[in-house]
């Protein structure tokens, strides 16, 4: 081993002392030197030496034997029925999985803790030491370094022809525009602007409330106190099976239909008709963020967002009373129509979900 | 005869039918049973909505018809149970009690038929054994032919949900897939996809359904127990609810292919265990890794 | 030449020939590197992210990434006849029939959440230990940059499997990108191709995961590695360990035997995790549909402390000129992130303003050393593991049983009063530390051996320690706080700098002013000669060969 340079104090160092500070007083203590390990067992003992040799070897081939495992279970662990109609039998992938996965993580574990063993317990590890130098170059290489530049910039005329530089500066400026031009049509181009397709959905007059899933019209008298109706406009139906139509107005028209006793129901002026006799319909898309919500406790009324617990009242006109959204939750106006099912009035009278900038007071 | 386990067989609710302990109540079962016919459920309801206008009448398939059925003597018996076990808050008759400083001891029990006692007390939820927040499963304390009883005294007080036709809890009938649908839906928001309940508002939550009964997961859709609301079976027909219990069971005995599930419970436990079990572990061998084998 | 003959030689010798390559090994091979377990966490990320890159070529194999609408009609029965995306039944095809399918997509996901929580825990060990200061800036940004993409690879492929709980998640990002003043509307329209969800997000995110930002991932690490490589790697201090040197294992064969053998100890757990735990089983959680949700969603740990505020952050709404601005989502869900990010990535250059110091740092500091370093580093854990607490408030509530409300409002003071409370306990421990150390070197290490003296005094007998032991305790630089000078120089001429360096003072004197320091010399010499025997005997040791 290289003997190696004791630093007196301890901080001696080929840089700029810094600051102003008073003076530094010194240390207690001088560096004592490298301290050189003590020898392992494997380094005296024969014995041990070739006992750390076994080990290590036999981590080796229990690696090869459980990777020859993992073929073998690959090979006869089927997660394929016979008759593609049973579809899969979950068992068989649980076992699968579990043969597969401990074969071949075990002999990954096993090459990795045999090498690491090999290099611990084997290998001659003796302790280096190398000396650091400033990272910063010497003054005579910047200044070479920096002649250079200054003279391939004479060169080029760079400050002098203004014309030029001024020109190519504007060039490179406006280069990037048609990067970010591209990308113009990720988002449609026709129609309506983004703020104007968030202020309508497929509600609209005389358009039934289907039940989600199965839809069926709903009667009034289909409803129990305390009842929940997860509930879709029968204009769904008509949306095209293809495309994105359906599944944006899943993100906007769900709604869920409630029932309480008429005398708990507190109307807001202006919505004494929205109502069938207890029955109220509420967006199931949370003013905060927009997670569909139907955590209906009918003995409080209470309607709570799963995603950030924001809190409406849905006796109250959908008001928030805990979390962080910041209004009410629209309430879809309805009525019954002549064969006594419940239709919507009109479309919402105003947007769904959350915030955003068009959407005016 | 306090029993301890909530669960039972079909089978032994048909021995307990045929057991003559109790011959009236056997018959007042068999004849109500032969009711419970889906036609007699339309034509229950056709005369309910002639009959009774208003919130109050529009309810699920039970009739009056119904409580003549149960016999005399089987009220009589859950009338007697039900003063020991239940009048000090719900009242003598069912009526609900308020105390002194207008606290609900116990609501009115006036109309929430059969179904909602079978679930509450057939779910040990019933006799209340402390205030809380809410009640919690736990060991039943009557045994099946008492809370028939009390289920009988309760439906003669007014009419109201039914214990559930068998046809509708078996499983093996259920389509599973409809059901999941149904169930995200309807069920999920609260209950969470696999059924593992979930967090509501103020230490109120909705339970964890597995182990559950179909029976007692029809009640509670039909009653609406506590914060849940009411699913009736005119939104979500006995057959949705068929299939939203065949597919609870499915997802329930369905083996878990990945490993061990960590409750089912999402990437919050995920994180914890990458975090304890996953990197706890790369550094113990990191600290193992750095060392060298032992000294001479 | 001649004398290279051999396999290995061959290769040198073919190498050499055309690059030059003996030249670079020459001085390479051997290379330093110092052994300590916090040092291998960064390579756990990195062997992590290997495994990641291996398993998600394979799923890329099978998984469609489009939002094409189909009705299922593969192998797992429960789904049969169920409307859903291509991307989501393909992936239901990738678990369920494909013979090791379901194992590297676990692989790929467990594997993901230890990619960024060693990257996390290797951060912080930088950040506790000062392995951030001059020469290590540019490496420190690079690594604030990797964690940000890390989270950008997790979180987009969290999205592509179109389940229900990653599309709630994309509709949480849709509302936060809304609250966005005057654009909001816009960027959302432009990123998902129109109104929410559309038909092109998956298409869209899949080329950002598996190309664009694992592409940038790997030549950042690149960028990281090679900048180690040139600096050469930070180490303790010690007997023989100095800011000029660096002491531990040559690179060839020790580290490259235990650095590959810790690839594989890492690929192995995270398979053996794969194996035995599941993780995030998409077929329990339905296909995406905007209209349903689940009790107790959240998203990946580390995009946790986002939900988290934004479930704890107060409604809070106001209009400008008739538009609404919605604070309760842009502190959150906007601005949160770069409050977090721009202190995080200049901290270098923060501390280096407090001590003024321009010097090259290769010895590490102890936590302990620098105690306000260390109170800010424990109070930002507090407050991120609160929001952490946070998102997964439902699901604390169900476990301590306790109401949602309550975690709530706890979180919502507590993620005021516990940073500053966290710092300032972290601070008291280190300096109580600091002044354990200064003790042991003045007066020996503790023993527990009580003795009485003839007068009846009582005192505990002190051991003396070692040289080396004492030194271990003392090698680390003195601190003290600047001092800005006087305001004025002799001839009353004002200091033109005076008040930019008061500032720098101040700041300082925060970082410096309650420092224990260690012994002078001339105290440790004082203790000597009050000291009794034992210690005495130790002084002697201590100051011995000092001249």
């Amino acid at each position: 081993m290289s003997t190696h340079n004791v630093n007196p104090n301890g901080d001696e160092h080929a840089v700029v002392p810094h600051g102003e500070h008073a003076v530094v007083p010194a240390d207690p203590i001088a560096d004592p030197g490298l301290h050189y390990y003590d020898e392992r067992l494997t380094d005296v003992d024969k014995k041990a030496e070739r006992r750390a040799e076994r080990q290590v070897a036999g981590m080796f081939a229990l690696a090869s034997l459980l990777t020859v495992a993992f073929i073998v279970f690959y090979v006869i662990v089927g997660i394929h029925p016979d008759d593609p109609e049973d579809g899969v039998n979950i068992g068989d992938v649980q076992v699968s999985n579990l043969t597969l996965g401990l074969t071949l993580g075990l002999a990954l574990f096993l090459v990795g803790a045999g090498a690491v063993q090999w290099a611990r317990s084997l290998m001659s590890s003796p302790e280096v030491v190398h000396e650091r130098h400033p990272l910063r170059s010497d003054d005579e290489t910047r200044a070479a370094a920096l002649a250079d530049f200054e003279t391939g910039t004479e060169e080029t005329g760079f400050g002098r022809r203004k014309l030029i530089r001024n020109s190519l500066l504007g060039a490179l400026a406006l280069l990037p525009l048609p990067a970010v031009i591209l990308l113009r049509d990720l988002g449609p181009n026709t129609g309506e602007s983004p703020g104007e397709r968030k202020q309508h959905t497929i509600w609209a007059e005389g358009v039934r409330v289907l039940t989600d899933v199965t839809f069926m019209p709903i009667r009034a008298a289909d409803l129990e106190i305390g009842q929940l109706v997860n509930a879709m406009p029968a204009t769904f139906e008509d949306l095209p099976e293809h495309g994105p139509e359906r599944i944006n107005e899943r993100a906007k028209s769900p709604v869920m239909l409630v029932r309480m006793l008429p005398e708990d129901v507190h109307v807001a002026p202006g919505r004494e008709n929205w109502g069938v006799d207890g029955i109220l319909a509420y967006s199931k898309i949370c003013t905060h963020v927009g997670c569909p919500i139907s955590l209906y406790e009918q003995t409080t009324h209470h309607m709570l967002c799963p995603c950030h617990q924001s809190t409406f009242d849905l006796s109250d006109n959908g008001k928030v009373i805990f979390g962080p959204a910041t209004r009410s939750l629209p309430q879809l106006p309805i009525a019954v129509d002549s064969e006594g099912y419940l239709i919507a009035q009109s479309d919402f009278t105003e947007p769904v979900g959350p915030s955003y900038w068009e959407r005016t007071r | 005869m306090p029993r301890s386990l909530p669960g039972r067989s079909r089978g032994s609710r048909i021995g307990q039918l045929f057991s003559g302990l109790n011959g009236g109540a056997s018959i007042g079962r068999l004849l109500s049973t032969r009711r419970r016919h889906p036609l007699a459920a339309i034509a229950v309801l056709v005369a309910v909505l002639f009959t009774a206008g208003g919130a109050y009448a529009a309810l699920a398939p039970s009739t009056s018809q119904n409580v003549q059925a149960a016999s005399s003597t089987q009220i009589d018996e859950g009338r007697q149970l039900f003063a020991i076990g239940c009048s000090s808050c719900h009242g003598l008759n069912g009526e609900g009690q308020v105390n002194d400083n207008g606290d609900v001891l116990g609501p009115s029990l006036i109309g929430v038929g059969a179904a909602a006692v079978d679930f509450q007390v057939g779910t040990g939820r019933m006799p209340l054994a402390a205030p809380s927040a809410q009640a919690e499963r736990k060991p039943v304390s009557y045994n099946q032919e008492q809370i028939d009883a009390m289920a009988a005294f309760v439906a003669s007080l007014a009419p109201g949900p039914e214990v559930p036709d068998e046809q509708y809890l078996d499983t093996a009938e259920g389509n599973v897939a409809r059901g999941g649908e149904l169930f995200r839906t309807n069920c999920s928001q609260c209950h969470n996809t696999t059924g593992q309940g979930g967090a509501l508002t103020m230490g109120q939550f909705a339970p964890n359904l597995t182990g559950v009964e179909p029976r007692h997961i029809y009640e509670a859709m039909i009653t609406g127990p506590q914060a849940m609301p009411v699913f009736s079976d005119q939104t979500v027909t006995p057959e949705d609810k068929r299939d939203i219990i065949a597919f609870l069971e499915s997802v329930q005995n369905e083996p878990d292919p990945g490993g061990l599930a960590i409750g089912r419970a999402g990437p919050v436990a995920e994180g914890l265990w990458a975090w304890l079990v996953g990197i706890g572990l790369l550094i113990g061998m990191a600290t193992w890794i750095v060392t060298r084998s032992s000294k001479a | 030449m001649s004398a290279i003959v051999n396999g290995a030689g061959k290769v040198v010798d073919f190498v050499d020939q055309r690059i030059t390559a003996s030249n670079w090994l020459k001085r390479n091979i051997r290379k330093v590197f110092p052994d300590h377990w916090s040092f291998l966490l960064g390579e756990i990320a990195l062997f992590s992210f290997i495994m990641i890159l291996l398993s998600g070529v394979f799923l890329t194999l099978w998984f469609k990434p489009t939002m094409a609408h189909i009705m299922y009609e593969g192998a797992y029965v429960p789904m049969r006849d169920v409307g859903m995306s291509e991307a989501y039944a393909s992936t239901l095809e990738i678990s369920f029939e494909v013979r090791g399918g379901l194992l590297m997509r676990q692989v790929h996901h467990w594997g993901a959440l230890i990619f960024l929580a060693a990257m996390s825990a290797h951060m912080l060990r930088i950040f506790f230990t000062g392995a951030f200061r001059k020469p290590r800036e540019i490496n420190w940004l690079i690594g604030v940059i990797l964690l940000v993409l890390g989270v950008a690879a997790g979180f987009t492929g969290y999205s592509l499997p179109d389940d229900l709980l990653s599309g709630t998640g994309l509709r949480i990002i849709e509302g936060g990108m809304l609250a966005i003043p005057i654009v909001g509307t816009y960027l959302s329209s432009f990123l998902f191709g129109g109104e929410y969800p559309g038909d092109d997000i998956i298409a869209r995110l899949y080329p950002m995961h598996i190309l664009l930002i694992p592409g940038l991932i790997l030549a950042l690490v690149a960028a990281h590695l090679m900048i180690l490589w040139y600096q050469k790697h930070t180490h303790w201090g010690g007997p023989g360990k100095t800011n000029t040197n660096v002491a531990g294992a040559p690179f060839f064969p020790i580290y490259v035997a235990k650095a590959g053998g810790f690839q594989f100890i890492v690929m192995g757990v995270i398979v053996l995790l794969a194996a035995t735990i599941q993780i995030n089983p998409v077929w329990l959680w339905g296909p995406y549909d905007p209209s349903v949700v689940s009790a107790g969603t959240q998203p990946d740990w580390y995009v946790g402390f986002l939900d988290g505020a934004l479930r704890v952050m107060p409604a809070w709404e106001f209009y400008v000129f008739d538009h609404p601005i919605t604070m309760s989502v842009l502190i959150p869900a906007i601005l949160l992130p770069g409050i977090i990010l721009t202190p995080l990535a200049l901290y270098p250059w923060i501390e280096q303003r407090a001590t003024g110091d321009t010097r090259e740092h290769h010895l590490l500091d102890r936590p302990r050393n620098v105690p306000v370093r260390t109170g800010i580093g424990v109070a930002f854990i507090v407050f991120y593991v609160l929001l952490w607490i946070a998102g997964g408030n439902d699901f604390f509530a169900t476990i301590l049983e306790i109401p949602v409300n309550w975690i709530t409002w706890f979180i919502r003071i507590g993620i005021f009063v516990l940073p500053p409370l966290a710092f300032f306990v972290t601070k008291r421990i280190c300096l109580g530390l600091q002044r354990r150390d200064r003790d042991k070197v003045m007066h020996g290490r503790e023993t527990g051996i009580v003795m009485v003296s003839p007068d009846g005094e009582f005192s505990e007998l002190h051991a003396p320690l070692t040289r080396s032991q004492a030194y271990e305790l003392t090698w680390h630089e003195r601190q003290l706080p600047s001092d800005p000078g006087p305001a004025t120089d002799a001839n009353g001429i004002p200091n033109p700098n005076y008040r930019s360096k008061r500032a720098q003072a101040r700041l300082s004197r925060f970082y410096f002013g309650d420092v224990v320091q260690k012994p002078t010399r001339e105290e440790l010499e004082s203790a000597h000669h009050d000291g009794h025997g034992a210690e005495a005997a130790q002084r002697d040791e201590l100051t011995s060969g000092q001249q």
